[in-house]
């Protein structure tokens, strides 16, 4: 008898976990909406950035932490129970090196070691942290063979993507995230790369998106990229690709210095390869140059280095290509219009979140 | 040389017999050395692989034992300055459910493992979120095999009372994951074993350029009382100290074997350099020189050990296959639980093993050898000069020698656990009492009257006259008789006190126990109640059993706590030597096995510190007791203080007096159907007993077979061995025959000689056996496996072998004299051999 009710309470051990649907008219509410949102199934603070060096050469950065929901709870006290699950990817972009310094974290939050604030952004996984305070994010993060630690400076409000926050992400309604990216933050700091302490300063562009459903099952990986362009304004596009490398879904934001926004629909965004890298590990092929239209703008992107290929297959368990690019002019190619930087995500395998 | 060796022996073929004895010899002791080895070799290697597979790249590791720590500890680890990582694991020897069968349950944080042991997910990632999933486990290939698994299925174990299901998410790779173990979360394990807030393992990667015994010793100040911070290395190391000493026993009875095949080899061609004196001074005189007979009796003997030990690769590669597939790595020992080796072929070992026996082989024959060169020609080809050998093997004084060495190497103590001086003093002793044997028949026989009986007679004149062939056939049967007695004196010992202390130790009616052998069973509080309230117990004493380090490099200690009466003088173990009569100011009482006696060397009145809920406490040892059952060590305390200082009132033994008038039946069938209950082990002391000696003689039966090997290989030496002396001595009988006396006679006379062979071989053995077996008992035995026993005598198995081996003297003697005298006289004398 009793055997049977145990037997039966352990069928119910796995509770199967119910996500709060994404949808549109909820404002986006700060402080509070810098901070996780645990019960959503998947998040992230994604910082990109530009820094120069004390000697003026160009870097590129990217420092990203996830949060996600798994799919399943129980009822156990444990403090290990695995009811938030934190990564990080850091990567370094140094033309000298010719290719990606990058290491990456996994944990689950708890104990103190790893965790998360609901409050504002704060994430951290052992000593890798990032954290708003008032207008200034401080981050640090220590890799096997770099280390950054940066400050940076938030001038302006966040610019809230899609319809106020609200971004689809693909032709269902329930295909969407909420999403408001930050771009130029003024950036100070230090970075080690095996030759003492370097000052840096630069710009970054910081995206924060949570969502339960963030890609249709026709997608197999997107394409993204931010831009801080040179008339003072910025530009946010992405698409999401099919399972035959065709755009699926797309969708943008133009901001101009003076405050003006633009929020493109699909037919408006369009991704199209000029160039395709193959990574010599991997024999994963990119298109490391890509020319974007916005409307009736254009630019062509290109690579700050080709290899900017990151293997996190140890933590979200996956290989994409995030890297520094510039936004070139595309019928003056010489002219330089923006910095930032492009994603490149599913090329080797369909990604799964 | 070549070619003269070919052709001389052409004539191979006509003893072949003899020969082939000789490669046989070898060809087992090579064998049973090999298989020994590669049994051992594999199971270690399994055990180290699963050290290491589930330790991967880290550099520290952090061990609480089976009691563990709490899981701060961990936070605390973590966060230190010069810890790379850190990886949190709960793992625990987990009884399934219904059957006799325990599985490592390795609870781990699959995101750090992943970082500390690549390998654990390296051909499939998604496992480390699989894995998270509540009540998941990844079975290892070895487990998925035994269990009859596979992805979908259950897994059941035994948490205390209760049996916990969890569901099978995949099988690992044999790369990923050895022995029989299964992975899942740290949360699942802590949840599901009843061990909230616990873990009882740390894997720690260092920051490249961190000095790590620095780190190692700021880490050590940290931990509790029980926890020990170690390398790898440390646990590859204790996981092989269990069964250290069991692996060099069996080798040294390899070598035995392996000796007595040198000894066939000695005494084949010492023969044979007998029986081709002729023919090696007929080679003389036509020009080979001395060094060349030696040699060609060399060369003889080093294609017999070749071949010997060739066969014997190939056997021994066999008999590890069979016996690894049918009996396990342990051979049936119970020690290496969880492991399932794959058989490898060790170049370097195999050939180590095949020079040995050719070295065996060489020793054997190079007395002959230089005999055979240092005869003179010319009186070499008369007959008649077959003792010079022999004569000069009288050694009486270096045999004395080695006796007294034997004696001085038996009282120094072990080296690393292993009895080496031991081993040597066994040697000595064989040895020398090999060497004194021409001395001691001289001896003997010079006292045997002489009778009228003229075949009695004249096969005494013949024994003491010329002695020297006969001791050939004399030592090889000391050798392997006195070994045989040595071990069945031995095992009859070992087997005897274990009887006794089974009886000792099971003074109750009715035992039982929640699973078993893992550590997952438990028995609550209120379940001793109500065991307690049965109508049918009178009394009951329940015991809490665990494991703990005392030292790092030793393996773990049983802690066993038990309910003693108030006084605390009702202990029902059997105490050796003299119990500590506490004094007021002593701290509480502790009782400690032989081995921990002998490992950490306390004795009854000392001070020692135990390590308990996670701090350091004083006892006193107030007696010493016997334990075959646990190996490295026991340690017995009070339950109630036990409690009071740890806090765990679960128990996982019982022991239960009747009341009166109730059954064992009856009780059984009440514990079963108390709540749980039908998941106890429960046993009337008669099953435990019967159950331990067929354990017990399981664990034996490798040795039993060994010993059995070197018997065969000396009873097939001795009656050779007389063959060929009558044989040769068939120009004799033919004189013996003209002088009138009859083929009856002859034999009688030869089964006389044999018989008078064996009676001096049999009383030797038996003296020298005794002997040897004395350091068996009180040496190897101690120092070895730390079991202190009783010498028990088998006399009817010794007299039983005693009349075999004269029996079986006097019929090879008999039915070779009447082979040998079948020609007719004439013929006889005028043979030339």
């Amino acid at each position: 008898m009793r055997r049977r009710e145990f037997l039966a309470a352990l069928a119910a051990a796995a509770i199967e976990v119910r996500y709060p649907a994404v949808a549109p008219q909820r404002a986006l509410a700060f402080p509070r909406d810098h901070g996780a949102h645990p019960d959503y199934r998947i998040e992230w603070w994604y910082l990109t950035g530009w820094l120069r060096s004390a000697d003026g050469e160009a870097l590129g950065f990217q420092i990203t932490f996830f949060r996600g929901r798994p799919p399943f709870d129980s009822a156990n006290p444990s403090r290990f129970a695995p009811r938030q699950i934190l990564l990080a990817h850091a990567a370094l972009a140094d033309p000298g090196l010719g290719r990606l310094r990058h290491d990456q974290r996994a944990a689950r939050a708890g104990l103190g070691l790893a965790g998360i604030s609901e409050q504002t952004t704060t994430v951290w996984i052992d000593d890798w942290r990032l954290a708003l305070e008032g207008q200034r994010y401080a981050t640090r993060i220590a890799g096997r063979d770099f280390a950054l630690e940066l400050e940076l400076a938030a001038g302006a409000a966040p610019l809230a993507q899609g319809e106020a926050g609200f971004s689809r992400k693909g032709r269902r309604v329930s295909e969407a995230s909420y999403y408001y990216s930050r771009p130029r933050l003024a950036v100070r700091g230090t970075v080690e790369r095996g030759r003492g302490r370097e000052t840096v300063s630069g710009s970054a562009w910081l995206d924060h998106e949570w969502s339960s459903t963030s890609m249709a099952p026709e997608a197999s990986g997107w394409d993204w990229t931010g831009i801080e362009l040179a008339d003072g304004g910025a530009l946010m596009a992405f698409r999401m690709r099919d399972r035959q490398g065709a755009a699926y879904y797309a969708g943008g934001t133009r901001l101009w210095p003076d405050g003006r926004r633009r929020t493109f629909g699909p037919q408006e965004i369009v991704f199209a390869p000029v160039r395709r890298w193959r990574s010599p590990r991997t024999a994963v092929e990119y298109p490391v140059a890509m020319r974007v239209s916005a409307g009736e703008e254009h630019w062509t992107l290109a690579p700050l280095m080709d290899d900017q290929e990151l293997d996190a297959r140890a933590s979200s368990g996956t290989i994409y290509w995030e890297g520094a690019v510039r936004a070139l002019q595309p019928d003056a190619p010489g002219r330089e219009t923006g910095r930032g930087y492009l994603e490149l995500t599913g090329y080797w395998k369909p990604l799964q979140l | 040389m070549l070619r003269l060796f070919v052709s001389l022996n052409a004539r191979f073929a006509h003893q072949r017999g003899r020969t082939a004895l000789s490669v046989a010899g070898i060809a087992l002791g090579v064998a049973l050395g090999f298989a020994v080895n590669l049994i051992n070799r594999a199971a270690v290697d399994e055990l180290a692989a699963g050290v290491r597979s589930l330790a991967g790249e880290a550099d520290l590791v952090v061990r609480g034992g089976r009691t563990g720590f709490d899981e701060a500890l961990y936070v605390q680890l973590a966060r230190l300055e010069g810890v790379a990582a850190a990886s949190p694991v709960l793992e625990a020897e987990a009884g399934i459910a219904r059957s006799e069968r325990t599985i490592r349950l390795v609870g781990i944080d699959s995101l750090r493992a992943a970082q500390m042991q690549p390998a654990l997910f390296a051909d499939d990632p998604a496992r480390r979120i699989e894995l998270l999933r509540p009540d998941a486990v990844l079975l290892s290939a070895a487990a998925a095999e035994q269990l009859q698994l596979a992805a979908g299925g259950r897994l059941r174990l035994v948490a205390g009372l209760e049996v916990v299901e969890l569901e099978v998410a995949g099988v690992l790779p044999a790369s990923a994951l050895r022995g029989v173990a299964a992975l899942t979360d740290v949360a699942t394990a802590q949840w599901r074993l009843g061990r909230i807030g616990e873990l009882n393992r740390v894997d720690l990667r260092l920051r490249p350029g961190v000095d790590r015994e620095n780190l190692r010793a700021r880490i050590a100040a940290l931990l509790p009382a029980g926890v020990q911070v170690g390398t790898v290395e440390t646990a590859q190391d204790s996981g092989a100290a269990l069964s250290r000493a069991y692996r060099v026993n069996l080798n040294v009875l390899a070598l035995v074997a392996l000796f007595t095949g040198g000894f066939l080899v000695f005494s084949a061609q010492a023969l044979e350099v007998t029986r081709r004196r002729g023919e090696h001074a007929l080679l003389r005189v036509l020009g080979l020189e001395r060094r060349g007979v030696a040699q060609l009796v060399l060369v003889e003997a080093a294609a017999i050990g070749a071949i010997g030990s060739a066969a014997g690769l190939a056997l021994g590669y066999a008999l590890a296959g069979t016996a690894l597939r049918l009996a396990g790595a342990d051979l049936g020992a119970g020690m290496f639980r969880g492991v399932a080796p794959a058989l490898e072929f060790p170049v370097a070992a195999a050939l180590a093993y095949f020079a040995a026996g050719m070295a065996i082989a060489l020793a054997g024959a190079w007395l002959p050898a230089r005999d055979a060169a240092r005869a003179a020609p010319a009186q070499a080809l008369k007959a008649g000069d077959e003792q010079r050998m022999f004569a000069r093997a009288a050694w009486f004084w270096p045999g004395m020698a080695l006796l007294g060495a034997a004696a001085a190497l038996a009282q120094a103590p072990a080296v690393g656990g292993i009895p080496v001086f031991g081993y040597l003093s066994i040697a000595c002793l064989l040895i020398g009492g090999i060497l004194l044997m021409p001395w001691f028949s001289q001896a003997a026989l010079a006292r045997i009257a002489f009778t009228s009986h003229a075949p009695y007679a004249l096969a005494l004149a013949q024994l003491r006259g010329a002695p020297g062939q006969a001791m050939v056939s004399l030592a090889a049967i000391v050798a392997s008789f006195s070994l045989m007695v040595a071990m069945a004196i031995m095992v009859a010992s070992l087997r005897s006190s274990v009887a006794g202390w089974l009886d000792a130790v099971l003074p109750a009616d009715l035992y039982f126990r929640t699973t078993y052998a893992g550590e997952t069973g438990w028995l609550e509080p209120a379940f001793e109640a109500q065991v307690r309230a049965l109508p049918q117990v009178r009394r009951a004493e329940f015991f809490r059993s665990g494991r703990m380090t005392l030292d790092p490099r030793r393996p773990p200690v049983a802690l066993i706590a038990r309910d003693l009466a108030r006084d605390g003088t009702a202990l029902i173990f059997p105490l050796v030597g003299r119990a500590y009569e506490r004094q007021a100011h002593d701290p509480p009482p502790a009782w400690i096995s032989e081995a921990v006696a002998d490992l950490y060397g306390y004795a009854p009145g000392q001070r020692f510190e135990l390590p308990l809920g996670g701090a350091h406490h004083a006892f006193v040892v107030a007696g010493v007791w016997r334990d075959y059952l646990r190996q490295h060590g026991a340690i017995v305390i009070e339950r109630a203080r036990y409690v009071a200082l740890t806090g765990d009132r679960r128990t996982n033994d019982a022991t239960l007096w009747l009341a009166p008038g109730a059954s064992a039946a009856g009780a059984m069938q009440a514990l079963r159907a108390l709540p749980g209950g039908d998941l106890l082990e429960m046993a009337a002391p008669g099953e435990i007993r019967d159950a331990s000696l067929r354990i017990f003689d399981r664990t034996f039966a490798v040795t039993y077979a060994l010993e059995a090997v070197a018997v065969l290989v000396g009873l097939f030496g001795l009656s050779s061995s007389v063959a060929a002396i009558v044989l040769s001595r068939r120009r004799e009988f033919g004189m013996l025959r003209h002088l009138g006396m009859t083929r009856a006679q002859i034999s009688s006379m030869l089964a006389a000689e044999g018989g008078l062979l064996a009676l001096l071989g049999v009383a030797a053995g038996l003296a020298l056996g005794a002997l040897i077996s004395l350091v068996l008992v009180y040496v190897v035995n101690r120092q070895s496996f730390n079991w202190g026993m009783e010498l028990h005598l088998p006399y009817g198995l010794l007299s039983g072998l005693s009349l075999l081996l004269v029996a079986l003297a006097l019929l090879t003697a008999y039915v070779s004299g009447r082979e040998a005298t079948g020609m007719a006289p004439v013929r006889a004398v005028k043979d030339d051999w």
